[in-house]
């Protein structure tokens, strides 16, 4: 069934959206990340804009978010307190990538900016995780348990704050800086940062893993939602239709990955999804670098 | 004096309207409706030829060209190249007007039916109808930029030049079908019939076609358009909710 998308501006199968925000609803299931690493480009590659993808792609993971920040709150594993620190840099940051966001639309390079951005980020993290997973699984087959790093210098900043949650005393720069990188990363990939919040809680922050995604997911809600709005009020490229057809497919894909991620190790599940990070970012980085077959574009029209 | 001025111009006019040659045209639809189900439409356009004689041998040489124009307007078009072994976008020519569609349907091949200075004063061809007047940048040709427009604009179905796609029945009556894709902008399009005889226009008809979203295409394409902040906060609140009820609906079929 074709549906057309008022905003994107092209018709698309339903079904087709419906799958592929339930393929990604099942892997964030598995994987307990929202996915957006993966929904953008995927968006990109069925026809649609880089402008609407990212700031639609924001606005289904506020869905995802939520419900899963609901499950953590009914677990009390969620660090409101730390979770209101994150998100006030990520409202900066939010701000901040929207303009970016705007400039790079106006000079003609949102997919090089974009897919730039995907690569280094995705490569980055990606690869750290790899590297670290597989390290602690070849660890945890020895018997010794992975220790829990701490950064010192991150304790020596002012405006100190206790995160009763978390169970630390640390200064509140930390991770208002950490949130304002995560709300950059969402307006300009349309991602939630999950991928690179969970692993910056843990290893700079030092918070405990239990509180970390819940925690990471509560600041997610603020930073798509803020991101969200802003791309609708500034580029009026949030597509309403194609969100809540993601939506749909994401709910039920999520479902039916929860049930399957308990079934699999830890760390293998972190290398799965190390691997999945490092084929997209590896796709991308090969379509920059390939010739094209195509070497001309067609630009949106300028603001009217 | 005045009485004779006047019998000389009635009879002008009336020779005048001896040889006219007159083209009106009809169209199936007025208006276009975009629909959340919209997947193209298609516009069937007939007419004839009003002439103050019986049609004879002379009228065999008649051609149509119909036209339908979407919207016109600027358009960027970017050519990438590579920089430090990273294909990007590194020229740009600005496409002074082109069309968001268009439509060139003909009774036989267009170089035979039209003439060059006719194709020029009316715009009748692809090439004709996608102008590029401004200057263009150190290092870019605008016409490889226009061609690749074009090309790229026939590849999505956007625009369309066929021939003899326009059928002509004795020598009065005249019909063609214009497909309009899926992906198509709102706004005014222009549908022309041009008559032409020896290669040359002898009358034009012109009208409009409406393209509108409608129902809940249209409402949510103002809505974020004439109210964006509005149309942000729905966007964000729906969200929620759907994420709230994705959760509960969870925790039903968890019992």
């Amino acid at each position: 069934m074709q549906i057309y998308l008022p905003i994107a501006e092209l018709s698309v199968n339903a079904f087709l959206l419906l799958g592929i925000g339930a393929g990604i609803g099942m892997l964030s299931g598995i994987f307990g990340v929202g996915g957006g690493f993966l929904m953008t480009p995927i968006l990109m590659f069925i026809g649609i804009s880089p402008s609407v993808a990212v700031a639609t792609g924001a606005n289904q993971l506020i869905a995802s978010s939520v419900s899963g920040v609901l499950a953590h709150f009914r677990r009390r594993t969620v660090d409101i307190r730390m979770g209101v620190v994150l998100s006030l840099g990520g409202a900066v940051g939010s701000g901040l990538g929207v303009e970016l966001f705007q400039l790079m639309r106006a000079l003609g390079q949102v997919e090089l900016f974009v897919a730039l951005s995907y690569v280094i980020f995705l490569g980055g993290v990606g690869g750290l995780m790899l590297k670290e997973s597989v390290g602690a699984l070849l660890k945890a087959r020895r018997g010794a348990p992975a220790p829990r790093r701490h950064h010192g210098w991150v304790h020596g900043l002012p405006f100190k704050m206790r995160f009763r949650q978390s169970k630390l005393y640390i200064s509140a720069i930390p991770p208002f800086i950490i949130g304002m990188g995560v709300g950059v990363l969402a307006a300009i990939m349309g991602v939630g940062g999950g991928f690179l919040m969970v692993p910056a809680m843990i290893y700079l922050l030092g918070m405990p893993t239990a509180v970390v995604v819940g925690t990471s997911l509560f600041q997610i809600i603020f930073v798509t939602a803020l991101t969200t709005y802003l791309h609708a009020a500034q580029n009026q490229t949030v597509d309403a239709v194609l969100a809540l057809l993601l939506i749909v497919g994401g709910v039920i894909g999520a479902q039916i990955g929860a049930r399957i991620g308990v079934r699999i190790r830890a760390e293998s599940l972190r290398i799965l999804l190390a691997l999945l990070v490092l084929t997209v970012c590896g796709k991308i980085a090969l379509d920059l670098v390939v010739t094209p077959t195509e070497l001309y574009s067609i630009g949106a029209g300028p603001a009217k | 004096m005045k009485a004779l001025a006047l019998l000389l111009g009635l009879l002008v006019a009336a020779s005048a309207a001896a040889q006219e040659e007159r083209v009106i045209a009809a169209l199936s639809q007025r208006a276009v409706g975009i629909t959340a189900t919209f997947t193209g439409s298609e516009i069937f356009i007939y007419g004839a030829v009003e002439r103050g004689r019986f049609p004879d041998v002379r009228d065999d040489e008649l051609d149509f060209v119909i036209t339908v124009t979407g919207p016109r307007g600027p358009a960027p078009v970017r050519r990438k190249s590579r920089v430090l072994g990273v294909w990007t976008n590194t020229a740009t020519v600005e496409i002074d007007e082109a069309p968001s569609f268009y439509a060139v349907a003909a009774s036989g091949p267009l170089d035979e039916v039209l003439s060059e200075t006719e194709d020029l004063r009316h715009r009748i061809t692809i090439d004709k109808a996608v102008r590029v007047v401004g200057a263009a940048g150190p290092d870019a040709d605008p016409a490889d930029f226009q061609k690749a427009l074009i090309r790229l604009r026939r590849e999505s179905g956007a625009y369309a030049q066929s021939v003899a796609r326009v059928q002509t029945i004795g020598r009065t009556l005249f019909q063609t079908r214009v497909d309009l894709p899926s992906n198509l902008v709102e706004g005014d399009y222009a549908a022309r019939v041009f008559l032409l005889r020896d290669r040359k226009v002898v009358d034009v008809f012109e009208t409009r076609i409406e393209v509108r979203k409608v129902g809940m295409e249209r409402f949510l394409h103002e809505l974020a358009f004439d109210q964006p902040r509005l149309y942000g906060v729905l966007s964000v609140v729906i969200a929620l909710i759907a994420g709230w009820i994705a959760s509960e609906v969870t925790r039903l079929l968890r019992r």
